[in-house]
């Protein structure tokens, strides 16, 4: 199984950059890999590390900077080329075809034929798949049925679909998020395996100690930028931590202290479908920002869908002005005042075939018509005022909002909430993929939202943003509040520390 | 007016006008007059179904409940003696209850469309055909229904009424889909489904109601079809006219994915559809060919309209790019 020293690869990424509409994804990153060594990919949620990997899988090409592979330049990869090279992927998110077994997934588009009729010869194709589940130490075999395994077995199917392609550099991308301790030993060992058997490993994880335990050699990404390296003697978690934070923060983000008001929505002992077995409380006062941080599949868009009625609760009450909710709708909760600016904008908060103005008017067409018949003058005076108010800039607000860059995107979402004049905001990433300028307009208009009483709950995975913007921040881990912290308590230490549970 | 349906306009009167070129038969007043009765009395289903297609559903049964709800109609007035006014509201809600049927299963027990309104299709016939032991259902000679007759095949100035009727529906229907909050809704269920549950709308409420107006307009054209050709059988009567009721709200740019098109559009696409029959006929085409030269024709019409939308996303794109590398990342406005 060891490779031979001249089969071992040698990989270099020379001043990667990818520039998206509106956002500068990766500036000048570079990072080399070579055979039998795992190195470790750090950063922040939104640092980049996700972009790095899917030029490196083919997925998305580069603007610029070259890869260099076993001494030949390339501008870029297909995924084809980076499968030839001998890269395979371990994905974060998972996504197996549960309507075949674990061999056919394992072995997906290269089955082993045989006869003339080139029928799949699935009894070759398990003595191919159950040794590496072995290695695994899987407690499934390769005729189960994908169906039947948990999040973690999945994983495991993900990590030996990589193993069979006999990579020569396996990238992990957070594999250990769905995993126990014990499977995550058990993984932790199949690397170590693998660097001793002269295959390069890239690690990406937000478990440091996990890092700590198995990296050469520690990449820091910061903000779409290299942020530094550490060798092995060097690698410990505070001085990742601190390479992964190290900026100030405070001119960005112009905080206004926000008196603090009534309780305007409380969650009690909420559980989602996700995270059944969770008991999660929180409190948000009137013309307060309060931050919502965690790591990715900590569970706080589930929490926010289920305030807003898009998801069935397992468990729990949700009270808006000290008076519990009847039932979790989203119209009863936008007649009480609530309203979502969703995660995910281009599939849950527009419709961008449509134009602006009807983007804007849809939730409020009942006070827009008379009788159901839409009184058009004040839908356009509405969408109008919205773009002087917010400053969104188009030719004509009859443009399809797919016209728009990121961020006035994100205000016609903005706008079509505000238009009812809410009381409680929740806002899920609301400064995803946008521009500077349009994201420190973003902030003021959370400010002046809540000077005026608005209470505001911001789901972020950019500590900067959620440091530098509420005035408390709650963290969730697994469905779970795990705890609050205001003031000087706020530091992004104290944070990571809550979101690791 | 969206430009699709202007650039359908000019489709119409060209086609118009090729066909009165070469048989100037085409331009009698006794063969508009007639055209201008099976336009009627095709656009009230078509725009039917139009209100289905508008929501990324489809609806199958159409031409079945043509035959079920005609079959019925005859029955109660000539054979129950039930006053025709009754009569006519009464099918009208057994159609109604046809299409609470069909949003139930398709909203609440998630059930596919096509699934659903195909076993519909099954049916309803088999039920039409059952009801009348295959045989026709029939005006005898001397029933005289004088009001019903001059409301449904009566002609005014050579102006059929069931071409009146279409008309006033197809008012009707542009006011809902395009100037009511409730036409609003059913754009946004039928583009995004998803995004219509983050604003608030209630879609199993939305869709619902799609497939009851579009289970009522059929019905209605039911009457008219029982009151133009008289006799029904069940076995063949409306036949395929589901598919007919498609192509017209494809051809006038309606997407079957949903959340696209226009009333203006469903009503040249019927008018269209009823020219290139005309062309068959006139031109002497045998008329078993009749269906290849219409399938040809929507096929054309719907690559060319594919392919300009492909144009207009690629232009779309190129001043997306172009406005970021112009280092401001501004908002792209329309040139």
């Amino acid at each position: 199984m060891t490779l031979q020293e001249h089969d071992r690869i040698a990989l270099e990424l020379r001043q990667i950059t990818k520039v998206y509409p509106g956002v500068v994804a990766l500036d000048s990153v570079s990072l080399s890999i070579k055979g039998g060594e795992v190195v470790g990919l750090i950063g922040e949620n939104g640092a980049g590390k996700s972009t790095l990997m899917k030029v490196l899988g083919g997925v998305i090409a580069p603007n610029g900077g070259e890869i260099v592979i076993d001494g030949e330049t390339l501008e870029g990869l297909s995924s084809q080329q980076a499968l030839d090279k001998g890269i395979a992927f371990v994905h974060q998110e998972l996504n197996p075809f549960t309507n075949l077994d674990v061999a056919a997934n394992v072995l997906l588009g290269r089955e082993l034929r045989r006869g003339p009729f080139k029928f799949i010869d699935q009894s070759a194709m398990n003595a191919v798949v159950a040794p590496i589940l072995e290695r695994l130490g899987a407690h499934f075999g390769p005729r189960d049925s994908v169906a039947d395994l948990s999040l973690a077995e999945q994983q495991l199917l993900e990590i030996a679909r990589a193993l069979s392609m006999n990579a020569r550099l396996v990238i992990f991308d957070e594999p250990t998020s769905s995993l126990t301790l014990s499977e995550t030993h058990r993984l932790l060992d199949v690397i170590k395996d693998l660097r001793a058997e002269g295959v390069a490993v890239l690690f990406i994880s937000h478990r440091l100690s996990e890092i700590e335990e198995i990296a050469d050699r520690v990449v820091v990404l910061r903000d779409g930028k290299n942020a530094g390296e550490l060798g092995v003697s060097d690698i410990n978690k505070d001085v990742m931590i601190r390479m992964m934070v190290g900026r100030n923060v405070e001119q960005f983000f112009a905080k206004i202290d926000h008196s603090e008001g009534d309780c305007v929505l409380e969650v009690r002992d909420l559980a989602t479908q996700t995270f059944p077995d969770a008991r999660a409380n929180l409190q948000l006062k009137a013309g307060e920002i309060l931050g919502l941080a965690g790591l990715v599949g900590a569970g706080r868009s589930e929490m926010a869908h289920a305030i807003f009625g898009i998801e069935p609760v397992k468990h729990g009450e949700v009270f808006l002005h000290g008076e519990k909710l009847s039932e979790l709708t989203v119209s009863t909760a936008i007649a009480n005042g609530l309203c979502l600016v969703p995660e995910n904008r281009k599939e849950h908060g527009l419709f961008l075939d449509f134009a602006i103005y009807e983007n804007i008017s849809l939730p409020n067409l009942g006070t827009l018509s008379k009788r159901g018949v839409v009184y058009r003058k004040a839908e356009q005076e509405l969408a109008s005022k919205s773009r002087s108010e917010l400053a969104i800039k188009t030719a004509t607000l009859a443009n399809p909002v797919a016209e728009l860059s990121g961020g006035n995107q994100q205000k016609v979402v903005l706008a079509k909430w505000l238009a009812m004049n809410p009381r409680v905001v929740i806002l899920d990433e609301p400064t995803r993929g946008i521009d500077v300028g349009a994201k420190s307009e973003v902030y003021h208009l959370m400010q002046a939202l809540a000077a005026k009483g608005v209470g505001i709950l911001m789901i972020s995975s950019d500590m900067e943003e959620i440091i530098g913007v509420s005035d408390r921040v709650a963290v969730m881990h697994k469905g779970n509040v795990t705890g609050t912290v205001s003031g000087d308590e706020i530091t992004e230490e104290n944070i990571l520390r809550l979101a690791v549970g | 007016m969206q430009k699709k349906d202007i650039g359908l306009a000019v489709l119409v009167l060209l086609v118009g006008a090729v066909v009165a070129i070469i048989n100037p038969r085409f331009l009698s007043p006794i063969n508009l007059s007639n055209t201008a009765n099976l336009i009627g009395l095709f656009g009230l289903f078509s725009i039917a179904e139009a209100f289905v297609i508008v929501t990324a559903g489809i609806e199958l049964s159409v031409g079945s409940v043509i035959a079920l709800i005609g079959v019925l109609f005859v029955d109660m007035i000539v054979v129950q003696d039930i006053p025709w006014p009754i009569a006519a509201v009464l099918v009208l809600l057994i159609g109604s209850v046809f299409g609470v049927i069909h949003g139930l299963l398709i909203t609440k027990l998630k059930l596919q469309p096509f699934v659903v309104t195909l076993c519909g299709l099954l049916i309803y016939r088999g039920i039409a055909r059952v009801y009348t032991e295959d045989g026709t259902a029939g005006f005898s000679f001397g029933d005289s229904f004088p009001t019903l007759e001059w409301l449904t095949s009566g002609r005014t100035g050579g102006v059929p009424h069931s071409f009146i009727a279409f008309v006033i529906v197809a008012i009707i229907a542009w006011f809902v889909l395009h100037r009511t909050v409730f036409g609003r809704h059913l754009f946004a269920v039928g583009k995004n489904e998803e995004a219509a549950k983050f604003t608030g709308i209630n879609s199993t409420r939305v869709i619902i109601l799609a497939y009851v107006i579009c289970a009522v307009l059929t019905s209605l054209s039911a009457i008219y079809f029982a009151m133009y050709t008289r006799s029904i059988h069940p076995g063949s009567h409306g036949n395929f006219y589901e598919l007919y009721a498609i192509a017209a709200a494809v051809l006038g740019g309606f997407s079957l994915r949903g959340g696209e098109g226009s009333i203006i559009g469903v009503v040249l696409g019927v008018i269209l559809l009823q020219e290139l029959e005309n062309l068959v006929n006139l031109l002497g085409i045998p008329s078993s060919f009749k269906f290849a030269v219409m399938g040809s024709v929507i096929l054309l019409g719907v690559i060319a309209d594919t392919q300009v939308s492909r144009y207009r996303d690629a232009r779309r794109n190129a001043r997306a790019l172009a406005s970021v590398s112009g280092d401001d990342g501004e908002a792209i406005s329309k040139g």
